[in-house]
């Protein structure tokens, strides 16, 4: 879409504007609190007690964020290509499969330092493969990719369904889930890295999938503005036609863009499933291929600023969690509120104060916004 | 007579599964023809499904509920107008974004209001949509087969089925036989003829999104007082989704969008009488099977392999007037 709008100096466009809808997203999840009778202020800081309180709330927070670091990388790249991944909830499912089979088959066998890597290519070859038909459909035969991956995560999960309650079982469980994965399954806490900075944890589900989010985060930042594959997605998303006329091919980038998303989506599997819970159960995914989204348009599509919105996400999922606890009123249903407004505000509803952002800054300095120009929106 | 009896009944639960679907997918059917992507249908339900479930349980009146859901259903709407119309945002990044402040919405008030997890109280037949008993239908039930369909399968549903059905129709006739809906059409398809001709494309497109409130108040009602008596936690379970799966499938027209919900409601109710037993020659089919078919066949059909399912072609694009 062309919005035409006047270029605003960087710091504003990437800091303020985001700042200004994250605020405005918070206050009206504010005003649900009022509504429910309870005090709005005393709320938040229950939220930011409970998620940076002690050693053990950070690493709760730190936790719950490397889940959306991954899907948040992955809704990012596929906006980059201008596609619009939201089956980031059903390739993170699969992606489960992939981390279970490897465990399942050699937890008995070999260490986690030699099935972690076997785990993360299974992960990501099933995410990038449950992302790979929506994208050949939308490449070959035009079918749009919002529709289809949404329908794919409906698959996803009765297709996870009927493996959990079926052949995954263990014949004499009751419960849909697979066996508890050995020792070799399971990878090694971080929580020696929060005791290091002298906090105090005894148990989190905090893990070493942490560290490989960050690096993916690294890594797409070198992939999108390092590379000529990058380049390409970036050419892709901006202007097909240009894409096309520059020679580059659209079913291969439509393609590419989409598995290296459904793969990075795929690899969020590995935090539950291999870092916390040590086996598969059902819907481990529980919303983060769609936090994902809301990390992605605060991030602005950028790694440096997905991280930091994901710590965000992170954050009010811990702290909402204690939340829930010290105000029985609020339960973590909250932070759905909160999670579908920041949505709204950074994403459809981000030009709302730009206009006026605008004026003012011209206002205030001229020459900092320039002439009015046109500039291509993601997605 | 035993295989006529079954078929019966799970015809007369296809219908009951079927309404929600068609409500909402007859709402969609405004929207997208006019050119505004919407896949917050399934929030806008739930949000009408809590709505009409706390004034009717207040009020202790179903019609006071009915009015409450369809507010509330066209207040959502009016959000993602101003989204996507208004603020030209992403319309797709609205439709998620409202199908989260709903679904978390409805339970945080509920809890706060009710105190009952999350639920509203439980409706009593007052405040409910009751079944309707068509004129003789007891007088005929005797007779054989059509007796028993007249009896079991066309009478004794809630007045809001009867509705739906007539809601097929005068969809069909609005968009198709009245100026607002060729102009509606048009601003799905071209909207710069339709500013052209003096005609406020903003305008339009508010009218189409006020309708998909409207509809999608009463899919949500449904939910709420007809099928069930009251609001539960997440009482949608992606009816939403099911329904804008069927307006593809029915290629964005008014009746065979009705054929589709019926097929996808035909699926549920299959789904549900064939729990656990075995099919002639295929053995036991699981029910994941039927619950995924819908959206398997609606990605086939996107894929163009059951003919092509063209959406309008304004769809999606927010409208910049040239300047």
């Amino acid at each position: 879409m062309s919005v035409p709008f006047a270029k605003l100096p960087a710091w504003a466009d990437y800091g303020l504007i985001p700042l200004i809808n994250l605020v405005v997203a918070f206050a009206v999840a504010g005003l649900v609190v009022l509504l429910v009778g309870e005090s709005p202020f005393r709320a938040a800081a229950i939220m930011v007690e409970g998620a940076f309180g002690s050693g053990r709330n950070i690493a709760y927070t730190l936790y719950y964020s490397t889940s959306f670091i991954f899907t948040g990388l992955a809704v990012a790249v596929a906006f980059h290509g201008g596609l619009f991944n939201i089956g980031g909830e059903g390739q993170a499912y699969i992606g489960g499969l992939g981390v279970a089979l490897v465990c399942l088959a050699f937890d008995s066998i070999l260490p986690w330092w030699l099935t972690f890597p076997l785990a993360v290519l299974g992960a990501a070859a099933i995410g990038a493969g449950w992302a790979f038909v929506p994208a050949y459909l939308q490449a070959k035969r035009g079918s749009h990719i919002v529709i289809t991956t949404i329908m794919f995560n409906f698959i996803a999960a009765s297709l996870m369904v009927y493996l959990l309650v079926g052949p995954l079982k263990p014949g004499n469980s009751m419960a849909p889930q697979t066996r508890n994965f050995l020792e070799g399954g399971q990878l090694p806490k971080l929580n020696w890295l929060i005791e290091l900075f002298g906090g105090t944890v005894r148990s989190s589900p905090f893990n070493l999938s942490f560290l490989l989010a960050l690096l993916c985060a690294f890594l797409v930042w070198v992939l999108i503005w390092r590379t000529r594959l990058g380049y390409e997605i970036r050419t892709q998303g901006h202007s097909p036609k240009a894409a096309r006329y520059a020679g580059i091919g659209e079913t291969r980038i439509i393609l590419t863009t989409m598995m290296i998303s459904g793969a990075l989506a795929g690899m969020m599997a590995l935090n539950p499933v291999m870092g916390d819970q040590g086996r598969l159960q059902l819907d481990f995914v529980t919303g983060a291929g769609f936090v994902g989204i809301a990390a992605a348009l605060m991030g602005r599509s950028h790694p440096a600023g997905i991280v930091p919105a994901a710590l965000l996400f992170g954050m009010l999922y811990q702290g909402g969690a204690e939340l829930a606890f010290e105000m029985p009123a609020i339960s973590r249903d909250m932070i759905v509120i909160i999670q579908g407004l920041v949505i709204l505000f950074a994403g459809a509803l981000e030009n709302m104060f730009r206009p006026s952002i605008q004026t003012l800054f011209a206002s205030v300095s001229p020459r900092a916004v320039g002439v009015a120009k046109s500039r291509g929106g993601e997605a | 007579m035993e295989l006529l009896n079954t078929l019966i009944v799970v015809l007369d639960s296809t219908i009951r599964l079927s309404i929600p679907l068609l409500f909402a997918c007859l709402a969609g059917l405004y929207s997208e023809r006019a050119g505004v992507f919407d896949i917050g249908l399934e929030g806008k339900m739930l949000m009408a499904a809590f709505a009409s479930a706390s004034v009717a349980a207040i009020s202790g009146s179903a019609w006071f509920g009915l009015g409450a859901g369809i507010l509330a259903s066209i207040f959502f709407a009016l959000v993602h107008g101003f989204a996507s119309i208004t603020h030209r945002g992403n319309q797709i990044v609205s439709g998620v974004a409202l199908n989260f402040v709903a679904a978390g919405t409805t339970v945080i008030l509920g809890q706060a209001w009710f105190a009952q997890g999350g639920r509203t109280p439980s409706l009593g037949t007052d405040a409910r949509f009751n079944a309707i008993t068509l004129p003789f239908a007891d007088a005929v039930r005797e007779i054989p087969v059509v007796g028993s369909i007249y009896y079991e399968l066309l009478s004794g549903h809630s007045i809001l089925v009867y509705f739906a059905f007539f809601m097929v129709w005068a969809t069909w006739w609005i968009l198709f036989r009245t100026r607002f809906g060729l102009r509606l059409r048009a601003v799905g398809e071209n909207p710069a003829a339709v500013d052209t001709a003096g005609i406020s494309v903003a305008g339009l497109r508010y009218r189409a999104v006020i309708c998909t409130g409207i509809l999608c108040g009463l899919a949500g009602t449904y939910l709420a007082l007809a099928q069930n008596a009251g609001f539960v936690k997440d009482m949608t379970a992606g009816k939403g989704y099911i329904a804008l799966a069927a307006l593809i499938f029915a290629k964005w027209r008014p009746v065979p969008a009705m054929f589709a919900c019926l097929l996808f409601g035909f699926l549920d109710a299959l789904a549900i009488r064939l729990q656990g037993t075995p099919l002639p020659l295929i053995g036991r089919v699981p029910s994941q099977v039927f619950q995924a078919l819908p959206y398997v066949l609606t990605v086939i059909l996107l894929a163009g392999f059951i003919g092509k399912a063209i959406p309008p072609r304004a769809g999606g694009i927010p409208y910049v007037k040239e300047r």
